[in-house]
């Protein structure tokens, strides 16, 4: 018993030693079931200003659950999403949300997979029409002949 | 002593690398089969001498030798022996002796390959020995793991707990055994740029080896993804974390590179386009290395960040991708481009195959380093994540999986598509249904998710129907049907169930990312969580003594909220580690066919009452199992292709094995 009591004494201490802070309390959901679902869906796309990679919605980081307490009250309050990203970006720049603005430095990264694909595409169709393929009909003696060589083993020719 | 001869063994196979270069670059100079034939043995050697290193460094782990730097820092005498051993492989030294034996071993393989003409084979060992030349230098002067310490701490500081997990020790091999596969494929396309030859032999020799790295590398990110799943205790599988974009290009290079290989060994097309894929997949693989040992972009589980080895991982990669690419540039007009074919045909598809694919890679690719080229063009700070991607990767591959049922209906040369279309109508049907069917049976009711339903379920039903066209299964009697199904070559069932495999992972993850609930509470004793259709009561907390972690382990039990199904105890853990000063937490999961009800322990807290309590978060993930189980079947297919006869020859299966072990 004495020595599960020192474990345990243990395991409190060690809990204060990794958490500079005490533990944040645990997220208070909105009463109203769609505001806090509007939430949770704004959670995943706002990154926790401190942590590596990591949205608000797993990070155990006690800023993410002030950003996430933000984000409920601004909600509770009637803001729309887009507002609440608006602020968020006023109060902690682009780089809060995961979602990248639209803008002429950006061009690239939205728009580059798409006109990768059509321009390779594009070339790909040019190149195709330029290179006619030419298939002449068998002769009946040819077919004849083809017949014979796949004949019940069609299903091996496979790709 | 053993540690002295590991270190002496790494030197020694950085020595023979370099010697395989030269041994083998004289041999094909002079035409002496001789001097080749000793390159490919030098780099046997090699191949051994790294093991013997490897080893080496895995005794110093098993026998907890704290002299060796290495194993001071990451290992401890209270790991159970997995994670001694894996721990081997867990720091960036030890991980880069992995890579590096994964490299010469492979290497050894090809050196071994029977059938290859001389110029070729001797070409590209030369290339692999280079490669590996690089890698064992940047291991044996910068990344030593053999360097000792004076005096000897009595205790290691222990391995970062969250990677003492069963899914992580195994991870990182199959992982490296994927990522630098691929090597074996860049030194095949820069040989054959050497040699001038790219022909549909070529495409032959390329594709085993593309699709034994692609195999492995599947199972490799499943496991990372699986391990982040329930060891990181968040609910999620797959971040978009840069470390995880990472392995996932090289993986859809891979990917390309695999069906664009078919069309140069079926009909010599593509034969270029084939080249370059493969010096891009190792490129990508190079680049991953980079990008997660150098430190430059944040991630939850970047490892030994350290500026200056990231300088030199940069220039291993600029002077072996830089090569490449440029002996691509002068040699690739000159590679012909083999036979015409219509736009609507087996290669047709298999060109957009490799159309939407390689957008996919460049996707992942600029929304990893978009962010730290835009910080250093303009200081503009951005974050990439999730959202960018559902909106540029994931339509890229919707696009491309609505096309690939009909590819493998097409015939080559010029295809029938109202005639593909025609077999496919059955599929298409079902899969409408089935979309449909989700939308009115799922709650709440998501138009995207029940498309993407139909998707998946596209994707299963027309890999299914493809079968059907080729036993011609319900048109002919069943024996007949049974007998084509036997005859059919391994290499289509593989294809088939790659395909399949797509579908069920397709299935899993729309329906684990639209219908999931979660829910998280402080709750005494008695307590009770509701999430989706589960409560989950708390029943008991206990501490207990690990082997080298002190625990808080809750009792739980998951009830159905209808009560029509059992009731199940689970248990959940969070860890301290006393060596390290970290918490982990050990997630309670309760299979239920194929959804997850995942319980997570969290800190002490006080409930409303002000009495003890616990943040019990419980999360309800449907469908899950079919996320890990998909890319399982993936795998298989590769694995059953990798098997079919008409790779074998030559290339032997004999080699892979020899390369696991």
């Amino acid at each position: 018993m004495r020595r599960l009591a020192s474990l345990t004494a243990a395991l409190a201490l060690a809990a204060g030693a990794v958490m500079a802070e005490p533990p944040p309390a645990p997220d208070r959901p909105l009463p109203d079931a769609a505001q806090e679902a509007r939430a949770r869906a704004l959670f995943g796309d706002i990154r926790c200003v401190v942590c590596q990679h990591e949205s608000i919605a797993d990070s155990p980081a006690g800023i993410a659950a002030d950003m996430r307490r933000l984000v409920r009250e601004e909600i509770a309050a009637g803001k729309s999403d887009q507002a609440v990203r608006q602020d968020l970006v006023r109060r902690y720049g682009d780089y809060v949300l995961f979602q990248p603005p639209v803008r002429a430095g950006t061009w690239l990264l939205w728009f580059g997979p798409f006109a990768l694909v059509l321009g390779a595409g594009a070339v790909f169709v040019w190149r195709a029409r330029r290179r006619r393929v030419e298939v002449q009909p068998l002769t009946a003696e040819e077919e004849r002949a083809l017949a014979e060589l796949t004949a019940g083993s069609d299903e091996a020719e496979r790709g | 002593m053993i540690v002295e001869l590991g270190a002496f063994a790494l030197i020694l196979a950085l020595v023979l690398a370099g010697l395989t270069t030269a041994l083998a670059t004289a041999g094909r100079l002079r035409l002496s089969p001789v001097l080749a034939g000793a390159g490919g043995g030098a780099l046997i050697a090699s191949a051994a001498a790294t093991a013997l290193a490897f080893a080496a460094l895995i005794y110093a782990f098993a026998v907890s030798d704290f002299s060796v730097s290495n194993v001071a820092l990451n290992s401890h005498t209270d790991k159970p022996m997995l994670y001694k051993v894996a721990a081997a492989w867990g720091s960036h030294e030890g991980s880069l002796v992995l890579w590096c034996l994964v490299m010469t071993g492979f290497g050894g393989a090809l050196a071994l390959a029977r059938g290859l003409p001389f110029g070729l084979k001797t070409s590209s060992v030369a290339v692999q020995g280079a490669l590996s030349t690089m890698f064992l230098a940047f291991a044996v002067f910068t990344s030593n793991p053999f360097t000792r310490l004076d005096p000897a701490p009595v205790q290691g500081a222990s391995l970062n707990p969250l990677l003492q997990d069963p899914a992580l020790a195994f991870h990182p091999p199959l992982l490296y055994a994927g990522y630098v596969g691929f090597s074996v494929c860049f030194s095949l396309a820069v040989a054959a740029l050497i040699e001038k030859r790219v022909d549909p032999a070529w495409g032959r020799w390329v594709r085993p080896w593309a699709l034994a790295s692609w195999a492995f590398l599947t199972v490799g990110i499943l496991l990372g993804s699986f391990w982040a799943y329930y060891e990181l205790g968040w609910g999620g599988w797959w971040f978009w974390d840069p470390v995880e974009n990472a392995s996932f290009m090289p993986w859809l290079a891979g990917a390309a590179l695999l069906h664009s290989a078919i069309v140069t060994e079926r009909r010599g097309a593509l034969a270029g386009w084939t080249v370059f894929l493969a010096i891009l997949a190792f490129t990508f693989s190079m680049l991953g290395a980079f990008l997660v040992r150098s430190g430059v972009l944040t991630s939850v589980h970047a490892f030994a960040v350290d500026p200056e080895r990231g300088m030199m991982l940069l220039a291993i990669l600029g002077v072996a991708a830089g090569a490449a690419f440029i002996l691509f540039a002068f040699r690739a007009p000159a590679i012909r481009s083999g036979a015409a074919f219509a736009p609507i045909s087996r290669e047709g598809a298999l060109v957009l195959n490799n159309l939407f694919l390689t957008a996919a890679a460049a996707t992942v690719l600029l929304g990893t380093l978009y962010p730290l080229i835009l910080e250093g063009i303009s200081g503009a700070t951005i974050s990439v994540g999730p959202p960018y991607f559902n909106a540029t990767f994931t339509p890229l591959m919707v696009v491309a999986c609505l096309i690939l049922p009909a590819g493998p209906l097409m015939a080559w040369k010029r295809g029938d598509l109202k005639g593909a279309l025609q077999r496919l109508w059955l599929a298409a049907g079902l899969a409408v249904v089935a979309a449909f069917a989700a939308f009115l049976l799922f709650e709440p009711k998501k138009a995207l998710a029940a498309a993407g339903l139909g998707v998946g379920a596209w994707l299963i039903l027309g890999a299914l129907a493809e079968v059907g066209v080729r036993t011609k299964a319900f048109r002919a009697p069943l024996g007949e049907t049974l007998r084509r199904g036997r005859n059919l070559p391994l290499g289509a069932w593989g294809m088939t169930l790659a395909h399949a495999g797509l579908g069920v992972f397709i299935l899993g993850a729309v329906v684990e990312t639209s219908f999931k609930a979660e829910a998280a509470a402080a709750v005494p004793l008695g307590g009770v969580v509701s999430s989706g259709p589960w409560r989950v009561r708390l029943d008991a907390v206990e501490v207990i003594e690990g082997p080298n972690y002190l625990a808080e382990q809750g009792r739980l039990t998951v009830m159905p909220l209808d009560g029509r199904a059992v009731e199940r105890v689970v248990t959940a853990e969070r860890r301290f580690f006393p060596a390290g000063g970290q918490t982990t937490t050990e997630v309670g999961l309760d299979f239920r066919g194929l959804d997850d009800v995942y319980v997570v322990m969290g800190e002490r807290a006080r409930s409303e009452d002000g009495q003890q309590a616990w943040t019990v978060r419980v999360y309800y993930n449907p469908w899950a199992r079919l996320i890990f189980l998909g890319p399982a079947i993936m795998a298989l297919g590769g694995v059953l292709s990798l098997m079919d006869r008409r790779l074998r020859v030559g290339a032997g299966s004999r080699r892979k094995t020899e390369v696991k072990a």
